[in-house]
């Protein structure tokens, strides 16, 4: 396997990009409560930032991502433009998905994000259809899903994970094991919590990594990827690490015990990442002041974008359902 | 013009399509190595002849074989995938229903599904209700899915290459009974366009819409009524999704009634479908009520006289066609 050690660049990127990824959706939850500012729910990634700037860092944009309900951060982070996003988010006819999908399943194209579900689970079975692709066409690019603990408990992820590594497709699993599935602790819905530990069952390389921290991620990403790329099967990262809000924003979180969530409060990657970046001279204290206002500036466009741009006609609605209608125009 | 049995219909269409487009690949549960040694079966033949980077046997996991469909569909390919048995899409319906058929519409139709599914279906085998029971109507009931249904060799070609090539996903059922069964069947690639009902024989005093083998029990019935001078309408549906209600509506529109055939039990079975559109649409050129002949309400039963009780058929459709005329 080849290790690719992070540059100061690479890092200062990161932290740029995870700045930027938790201001979006800071907003988002500013927003989600104000009376008809978004429709539906928001899930959002906030605390898990690092696994996506960390999974994305060593990826080629002919690589393939698959995500999920939580997937702002993949999206922002695979480089998505976040006007449009923002703008799907609010279900307007300029979204990226013209409305149609809302934040639960953001599907872009554009940066080679080409399926994204919101059925827990489903990513892994799809994954192994793009791996395929990939494979019987003989590129060199792979696919990389990312699901979580919750979904870990999918027979789905389970036949996906057999599958790919009896016929050594180019793919690597993901799994933000954020110790959550709903209200419901890893202790509840695993029986065993090292998710990473069942790579063994199917002869592929398992990584158990601190998911908060973007460098041992894209350490283990990169050298897994590697892995994957060069032909050897699946590879399975297990990114541990902490949902910082409810599943979704009407979740008050009345579950969670109020120290642990502290203790993980203490370790939220951004803060962390920034004062580490710091004092290894990395970035200075004004240079992340000057990220987050540029991140701010950024999100402020994105919300203005959203806000002015039109909602889809109702009409709208019956429009790509099949690529050939099967009842004619409608 | 040569006969083939059904089953070898299909593996002619299916190597038609893979000689012509690299794009197509097969996966399923034995497709290429089976547990059937018989040359009458739809793959037969084809790894030989294809190789192992395109005839995939795979475990038995539905959801990654449908999976695999979505995935590599939607990456540029046209897999033809194989389900066993129909009862077992449940296994596979998450990826057919959530994503097969509503991912081009959650992207705003930047994203496309040309995949084909071919589900092994029917009855007549003494298998159990877990091997044999017919959710066409399940499947019709998902918009962003179409679904054919032959009753022949030629047709069971010609839907099937066009179901390939089509750019949106497609359930292709395919009764196992016809397998063995032979018929005329063209040459070449001649496809059969999605949505195209046919009549089969014409007449001018009641509709019979049929679908897969129930279409032979409305051609006895047919026969059978001739002789006493009731000139029945035959039409074999082979499409669901797209449904070619044009056909449907003119015969009725001729004759004034509709009888409809499938082996799928009768509740919420597609021949309501068929009986609301008729109702909606051509109320008034009816004579006499809409009558559906299906199966019963109640699982397909394993002991072979409850098995062919189950089943429709001539004598149920003459029966039908008798109390409306």
């Amino acid at each position: 396997m080849t290790t690719v050690k992070p540059d100061a660049g690479v890092r200062r990127a990161m932290l740029s990009q995870m700045i930027f990824i938790r201001a979006f959706e800071d907003r988002l939850a500013e927003l989600a409560p104000q009376k008809d500012a978004l429709p539906g729910m928001q899930i959002l990634a906030t605390g898990q930032e690092a696994v996506a700037v960390g999974v994305m860092a060593p990826l080629g944009s002919e690589d393939v991502i698959i995500t999920n309900h939580r997937s702002h951060g993949h999206l922002l982070a695979r480089g998505a433009d976040p006007e449009t996003l923002m703008a799907e988010i609010m279900g307007r006819a300029t979204g990226v998905n013209r409305g149609k999908s809302g934040t639960l399943h953001l599907i872009v194209p554009q940066v080679n994000a080409l399926m994204t579900s919101t059925v827990v689970g489903a990513g892994p079975p799809m994954a192994v259809g793009a791996a395929f692709a990939q494979q019987y066409r003989e590129e060199k690019a792979i696919t990389v899903v990312f699901f979580g603990d919750g979904a870990a408990a999918e027979g789905s992820v389970h036949e996906a994970m057999n599958l790919a590594a009896i016929w050594k497709l180019p793919l690597l699993f993901v799994c933000e094991n954020n110790c959550w599935a709903g209200a419901q602790s890893l202790a509840e819905h695993c029986a065993v919590g090292n998710i990473a530990a069942r790579a063994s069952a199917y002869g592929m390389p398992g990584q158990l990594v601190d998911g908060n921290n973007p460098d041992e991620v894209l350490e283990a990403a990169s050298q897994l990827a590697g892995h994957c790329r060069e032909g050897r099967g699946p590879a399975l990262m297990e990114a541990f690490t902490y949902r910082l809000r409810g599943h979704g924003e009407h979740d008050r979180q009345h579950y969670v015990d109020p120290e642990e969530l502290a203790l993980w409060k203490a370790k939220d990657p951004v803060t962390t990442y920034g004062v580490k970046l710091t004092e290894e001279g990395v970035v200075a204290v004004q240079d992340i002041e000057s990220m987050e206002r540029e991140a701010g500036k950024r999100v402020d466009e994105a919300v203005a974008f959203g806000q002015s741009s039109p909602f889809p006609k109702p009409e709208e609605a019956l429009e790509h359902v099949w690529v050939e209608s099967p009842w004619g125009t409608p | 013009m040569r006969e083939l049995h059904t089953g070898q219909a299909i593996q002619e269409a299916l190597a038609i399509a893979m000689d012509q487009d690299e794009r197509v690949f097969l996966a399923g549960e034995g497709v290429g190595t089976s547990i059937h040694d018989n040359p009458l079966m739809p793959t037969y033949g084809l790894l030989d002849r294809f190789g192992k980077k395109r005839v995939r046997d795979t475990p038995v996991s539905e959801a990654a074989i449908a999976g695999l469909a979505v995935g590599s569909s939607n990456l540029g390919l046209l897999p033809v995938v194989e389900i066993m048995f129909f009862p077992f899409i449940t296994l596979a319906s998450d990826m057919l229903v959530n994503h097969a058929a509503k991912l081009h519409y959650l992207s705003g139709g930047k994203s496309t599904f040309p995949l084909t599914v071919r589900v092994k279906a029917g009855l007549g085998f003494q298998a159990g209700c877990q091997h044999s029971h017919n959710l066409e109507a399940w499947m019709a009931h998902v918009p962003g899915l179409k679904i054919v249904f032959p009753s022949n060799p030629a047709d069971a070609k010609g839907l099937l290459l066009s179901s390939i090539f089509d750019p949106d996903p497609v359930i292709v059922v395919e009764e196992m009974g016809l397998y063995w069964a032979s018929g005329p069947t063209p040459e070449g690639d001649v496809r059969v366009p999605l949505g195209s009902a046919k009549v089969l024989k014409p007449g001018r005093d009641a509709t019979v819409v049929a679908y897969g083998t129930p279409v032979y029990a409305a051609l006895q019935a047919a026969g059978a009524l001739e002789e006493q001078g009731i000139a029945l309408e035959v039409i074999d549906l082979r499409s669901l999704v797209p449904l070619d209600k044009k056909t449907v509506l003119e015969s009725v529109c001729k004759t004034g009634r509709l009888i409809t055939v499938h082996d799928a039990n009768r509740f919420c079975g597609f021949g309501a479908e068929l009986a609301a559109m008729v109702a909606e649409e051509a109320f008034h050129s009816l004579k006499a009520p809409v009558r559906r002949v299906a199966g019963p309400e109640a699982p397909v039963p394993m002991a072979p006289v409850q098995e062919s009780f189950y089943k429709p058929s001539a004598e149920k459709v003459m029966e039908a066609v008798r109390s409306v005329l």
